[in-house]
């Protein structure tokens, strides 16, 4: 059996490492489009600020992992699929055959709708070169405009800062941070708390184009000089030439339930695939690791012709910010008809927002607390009836430990 | 055999020895709130119970983990960070459905429990024989680890 | 190391909360809470202030084993003038609370002045604020520990309040914490209460380090393995102090309606037999577990579930969870002392006394009072609203309790203490009380030594001031008394002043407590260095309360114990021999004859 596994991030990385373990004998292709052994995006902000060499992004630290797996690691990108025939073309003109083909290919920073994105000094931050250059750049002092204020900006913002950079965020018109993850509170908060800890948040602001120097302007006019122009204003996938294949794409290649694209063969896994949503029961991106790396497990073991259904992954972040941390689970907008435990405690910037369908918890937005986090997921993933602990967490939201270890022990 | 924590809740007191022994193991401080081990009161059932990571199969952490931080002692099954290779990112936190993987602001890494190598201080520590390190096979936490592998549709919770 | 070297001084009047460095040097010289709160309360407070006024100070103090891993290092004390002994009060807590202080980074809180309106301490490690507390008063204790987390949303704060019976004045009120830990007798939580402050809400994450961890670790180690299988570690582990009450019924010292008697014929029915055996009623017995506080690994605390069919808890769901169940010194009160032979009636006044802060032993023995000023007619129907008062009145109990938990009718003159009613009605013969503070529960008949701990006591009678135990048990003559309970006093001074629990050293001796201390903090520590600790510490508390105006007229025992013979057991026919054993002891102590340290005394022990 030829496995043909593209991309080198977690979802990749962590499908070929399965299929090996599944299929001692297979003949396992892993193609990166990156210089380098592969590496996660999500290290990064570390890299950047200063807390890891460059090697500590890599995913498994000995040379020889993937030789030494019988994994056949290339550096090369895929330019075209043939699905017909079993077949992949790579940019350095190699051809390759594969009986079944996992696209985990990830996406790629949108383009801003403003000109001047390519002035000398602007950068976005999605690949360990982007970081490269960027940390050449970044010495303590200097001024940044980062531009968006979504997750990953506010995770490169931990990191400039820590760099000693002066900061602009440009947040955006909705005028929020964070607010894919984020409820207007818990939002609120940590624009608060960047403020206090010296980043200028601009908020209602759209940015009209990038001129020399660089230099944001923004739509009414202000113009924001800086040594560095950062943009993170939101990522899409890298499916184009799936779809070109044939490949059934909407918000991202759309998956089955065990992984499986449109086209008999061919999987999808991590940031690129549209899979099965825990909460909602849909089909959407979630852009996570923890979910590229359950994408890449399942997939795999498919692809070994192991038939293992995805239970859906559940959104789930986790943020600093300056060292004010925030997480968000599942479904933290809440369902029609459900309560919220919630406790608010702004001066000290500590927020706790418990949603829950009848007496199940289903989604959270928390600031300001660290201990024991991961058993909120516990507590949705497991769909756990909370009984008389509902009205326990209702009157003080922070005990859903106790409420885990209850049910549990 | 590996061996594993087993924790009898029935025998606990809730003096917190155990968490004054991990604490001052991994951190030669007394200091509950670095303890890997935490116990629960229950005060109207008159029930306190001791709870930390079960070293479940599944190991959630260890593969959310982006760096590669978290690996399996071969010595004890134990999942295990690595200070030197943690970059702190929290991403372990969330994923382990226990909440047993903690953050340590003062390092910037996380912790949990590695079964100090094969000789847990809170097992030694404990009057009551509530921890106790015993052969894999008869823990009670086997009811947890199935727990933890189960994906639907828990139990109903009691009081 | 082992004390954090801080201090929170908060002024309640002001409502401010300053942080300040500890006085090393004092810390040598006192060791921590019971000594060195004292010696600042002694510096910063006239002993002669009201201690019900604004004047009085009240300190929350650590040890410096508070907070460490030696076996039941977790105790705190309150320190103050107590309002019902107008005398200095050292009131010792378990649980947790005094532990999580610790791990704030404090060693001591010294409260000052009264807050206007009520308010409450939040304290998050180096964060100290007041807070509006409004809307916890009036509220008891089982309320405010759970309201307070909620507001805070943080299920880890460790909480020591007062309820109702503080506020109202309850002259034996105490400071709870943990639901049912109390920092129990000399009224702490009426001086409290007269502050306005509701109460402390602690979480602590600084955690508390020692001078040599490693060999302190051995230390504790070797305590360990010689307390734990010990068979007095057992016998509290398996029955609590509750095991005393067939011991002390035997010995014939056993306070029976208001000392008329020494030996309860009701005993079977309030004894740990009773309390394990399963009841007809609803197939459980009445205990369920035991717990124990920070660091213990003896957990003598017992967990109760109390029978749901019992006429005390009727509508009352709430009282039917487990909760803290009785031990010895409340069981006597309400049982023996009261003459009531129902457990489960001496559970839920157990309960109540949680609940709203009482101290047991004084609610106990006030009712013993009022039930003998009832049956001989000094008061009537007329003065307690109806209610029949007689000897052995279950019903009586209860309803007392509710009444002065909440200061109701004839429950104010309850909350009196027994001193203070029987004044009021004429018959101060009647109150069993040293210095104003109600008997414990042993006859001083029956264990000489332990009537001298009670008539020396510093905070009034009280039995956790020495240690007379297996000498009275062995002797029941009153000779070389004087001896045992000298030495024992200095050394449980030092106990209480180190931060961990009397009931360890019912195994140790000062010398494994030493060599953990030792090992845990600076300044070489051995059991002479705290045995003149301990005894430092006796005479300041001396000097304290002869500044306040107490004599050696003070250094009393109820005319009962002095007069009366025992009725029956084998100091059948005795009396309480004080005056063979007081002068012995002032001797002893380097006093004049009119229990005044001399001069050599205080520059002997650097005071
Ligand atoms: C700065 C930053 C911080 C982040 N922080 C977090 C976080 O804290 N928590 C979290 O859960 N997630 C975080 N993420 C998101 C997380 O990194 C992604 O969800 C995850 O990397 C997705 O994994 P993947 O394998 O699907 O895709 P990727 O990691 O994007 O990997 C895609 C791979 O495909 C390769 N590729 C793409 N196109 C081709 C082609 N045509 N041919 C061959 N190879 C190709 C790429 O080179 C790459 O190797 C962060 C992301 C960034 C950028
Ligand atoms: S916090 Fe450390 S151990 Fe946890 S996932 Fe991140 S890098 Fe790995």
């Amino acid at each position: 059996m030829k496995h043909v596994i593209v991309g080198g991030g977690p979802a990749g990385v962590t499908a070929a490492e399965t299929l090996r373990k599944v299929e001692p004998t297979a003949d396992i292709t892993l193609i990166g489009g990156e210089a380098g052994p592969p590496y996660c995006r999500m290290a990064i902000p570390y890299y950047l600020a200063g807390n890891i060499a460059e090697q500590g992004t890599y995913f498994r630290h000995e040379g020889d992992h993937y030789a030494r797996l019988g994994i056949r690691y290339l550096n090369d990108r895929v330019e075209a699929i043939s699905a017909t025939d079993g077949r992949i073309r790579l940019a350095g003109g190699v051809d390759l055959a594969y009986d079944r083909l996992l696209l985990a290919t990830g996406s790629r920073p949108a383009m801003l709708p403003a000109p001047g994105l390519d002035t000398p000094g602007v950068y976005s931050c999605w690949t360990l070169d982007d970081a490269r250059q960027i940390a050449a750049r970044a010495t303590a002092g200097a001024e940044v405009v980062l531009i968006g204020a979504g997750f990953v900006a506010c995770i490169i913002m931990q990191a400039l800062a820590h760099r000693g950079m002066k900061l602009t965020v440009v947040a955006g018109s909705s005028g929020r941070m964070v607010r894919s993850m984020m409820d207007e509170t818990a939002g609120d908060l940590i624009m608060r708390w960047c403020r206090e800890h010296g980043v200028s948040v601009l908020t209602g602001q759209r940015v009209a184009a990038i001129e020399d120097g660089p230099t944001v302007v923004l739509a009414d006019g202000q113009a924001l000089k800086a040594n560095l122009v950062v943009v993170a204003s939101g990522v899409r996938p890298n499916s184009e030439f799936a779809a070109a294949a044939g490949v059934t794409v909407e918000e991202g290649i759309v998956v089955d339930g065990y992984l499986k694209t449109s086209v008999e063969g061919i999987f999808a896994a991590g940031d690129v695939a549209q899979g099965l949503d825990f909460s909602t029961r849909t089909r959407s991106v979630h852009a996570i690791q923890p979910t590229a790396t359950e994408h890449g497990r399942v997939a795999a073991l498919n692809m070994a012709g192991r038939s293992v259904a995805y239970r859906g992954s559940l959104g789930m972040n986790v943020l600093d910010s300056l060292g004010l941390i925030s997480s968000s689970f599942g479904q933290w907008q809440g369902v029609a008809g459900g309560e919220a435990a919630i406790h608010l405690d702004a001066a000290r910037y500590r927020y706790m927002d418990l949603k829950f369908d009848g007496d199940r918890l289903i989604g959270v937005n928390s600031v300001g607390r660290t201990e024991n986090l991961g058993a909120l997921r516990g507590l949705i993933q497991k769909r756990v009836r909370l009984g008389a602990w509902k009205d326990r967490l209702m009157a003080n939201p922070y005990r859903f430990m106790e409420a885990l270890v209850a049910v549990t022990a | 055999m590996l061996k594993s924590l087993h924790i009898d809740p029935d025998k606990c007191t809730s003096c917190l020895l155990c968490e004054l022994a991990c604490s001052f193991e991994n951190e030669e401080v007394f200091n509950p709130a670095k303890s890997r081990i935490k116990v629960f009161t229950f005060h109207d059932q008159g029930r306190y119970v001791p709870y930390t990571c079960t070293q479940c199969a599944e190991a959630w952490c260890m593969s959310a983990c982006p760096v590669d931080a978290i690996s399996v002692d071969r010595a004890t099954g134990a999942k295990v960070v690595s200070d030197d290779l943690c970059v702190g990112c929290k991403v372990c936190t969330i994923a382990c459905p226990f909440g047993t993987v903690n953050y340590n602001h003062d390092t910037g890494k996380v912790i949990k429990c590695d079964l100090c190598g094969g000789e847990p201080a809170c097992a030694a520590m404990c009057p009551t024989g509530a921890i106790t390190y015993v052969d894999a096979d008869w823990t009670g936490y086997d009811k947890m680890r199935r727990w933890a592998g189960k994906t639907d549709a828990g139990p109903q919770a009691h009081a | 190391m082992s004390w954090q070297g801080k201090i929170l001084r908060v002024d309640l009047t002001k409502g401010t909360c300053t942080a300040e460095p500890l006085n090393m040097e004092w810390a040598q010289r006192y060791l921590g809470q019971r000594g060195l709160g004292s010696k600042y309360l002694a510096e910063e407070v006239s002993p002669k202030v009201d201690p019900l006024s604004p004047d009085n100070k009240m300190i929350f103090a650590t040890g410096p084993l508070t907070g460490t891993a030696v076996s039941t290092g977790g105790r705190w004390s309150v320190v103050t003038k107590g309002a019902l002994t107008n005398a200095i009060a050292d009131s010792n807590s378990g649980g947790y609370f005094g532990a999580e202080l610790k791990m704030a980074g404090w060693d001591m809180i010294i409260f000052e002045g009264k807050a206007p309106r009520p308010v409450y301490l939040h304290i998050e490690d180096d964060r100290a604020e007041l807070l509006a507390a409004d809307y916890l008063w009036g509220r008891t204790v089982w309320e405010v520990e759970p309201a307070i987390r909620e507001k805070h949303g943080d299920p880890m704060l460790k909480i020591a309040s007062i309820g109702r019976a503080g506020e109202s004045g309850v002259m034996y009120a105490c400071v709870m914490n943990d639901m049912d830990r109390a920092a129990g007798r000399s009224g702490v939580g009426a001086v409290m209460g007269s502050k306005n402050l509701k109460a402390v809400a602690v979480r602590g994450t600084q955690g508390v380090r020692v001078r040599d961890p490693k060999g302190f670790m051995q230390a504790v180690a070797t305590a360990r393995a010689k307390l734990d299988p010990s068979p007095v570690r057992k016998s509290f582990t398996r029955h609590g102090t509750m095991a005393m009450m067939d011991t002390a019924n035997r010995h014939g010292t056993l306070p029976t309606r208001n000392c008329r008697e020494v030996q309860f014929d009701g005993v079977d029915k309030v004894n740990v037999a009773t309390m394990t055996r399963v009841r007809l009623s609803d197939g459980k017995a009445n205990l369920i577990g035991n717990k124990g506080c920070f660091a213990c690994s003896i957990a003598c605390g017992r967990v109760s579930k109390i029978d749901p069919s019992h006429f005390s808890v009727q509508g009352k769901p709430k009282y039917l969870g487990a909760q803290g169940g009785l031990e010895y010194e409340a069981a006597f009160a309400f049982g023996p002392m009261a003459g009531v032979a129902d457990l489960e009636a001496l559970t839920y006044a157990n309960y109540l006394c949680n609940e709203d802060g009482m101290d047991p032993i004084s609610f106990g023995t006030t009712v013993a009072a009022a039930m003998e000023l009832y049956e001989t007619g000094a008061i009537t129907g007329k003065e307690t609203s109806g209610l029949a008062l007689p000897f052995g009145s279950a019903e009586a109990l209860v309803a007392l309790a509710e009444l002065t938990a909440r200061g109701e009718g004839f429950g104010k003159d309850i909350g009196l203490g027994a001193k203070r009613l029987c004044e009021k009605y004429g018959h101060p013969e009647f109150a069993m009380v040293v210095k104003g503070q109600e008997f414990p529960g042993y006859d001083p008949r029956s264990m000489q030594g332990m009537g001298l701990a009670y008539a020396t006591s510093n905070r009034g009678a009280c039995h956790m001031r020495a240690k007379p135990w297996s000498d009275d048990f062995a002797r029941i003559t009153p000779d070389n008394k004087a001896n045992v309970v000298k030495a024992s006093q200095d050394e449980v001074a030092a106990i209480d002043s180190s931060g961990i629990c009397f009931f360890a050293t019912n195994v140790w001796t000062l010398d494994d407590l030493a060599s953990q201390l030792d090992a845990a903090c600076e300044g070489g520590w051995t059991a002479e260095k705290m045995r003149e600790v301990g005894e430092r510490v006796w005479t300041l508390e001396r000097t304290f309360n002869l500044k306040a105006g107490l004599t050696k007229a003070d250094d009393t025992l109820p005319e009962r114990c002095l007069k009366d013979a025992a009725k029956s057991g084998p100091a059948k026919g005795m009396v309480a021999e004080l005056g063979k054993m007081l002068p012995e002891y002032y001797t002893l102590r380097g006093w004049t004859a009119d229990g005044v340290p001399t001069n050599e005394t205080l520059q002997r022990l650097a005071l």
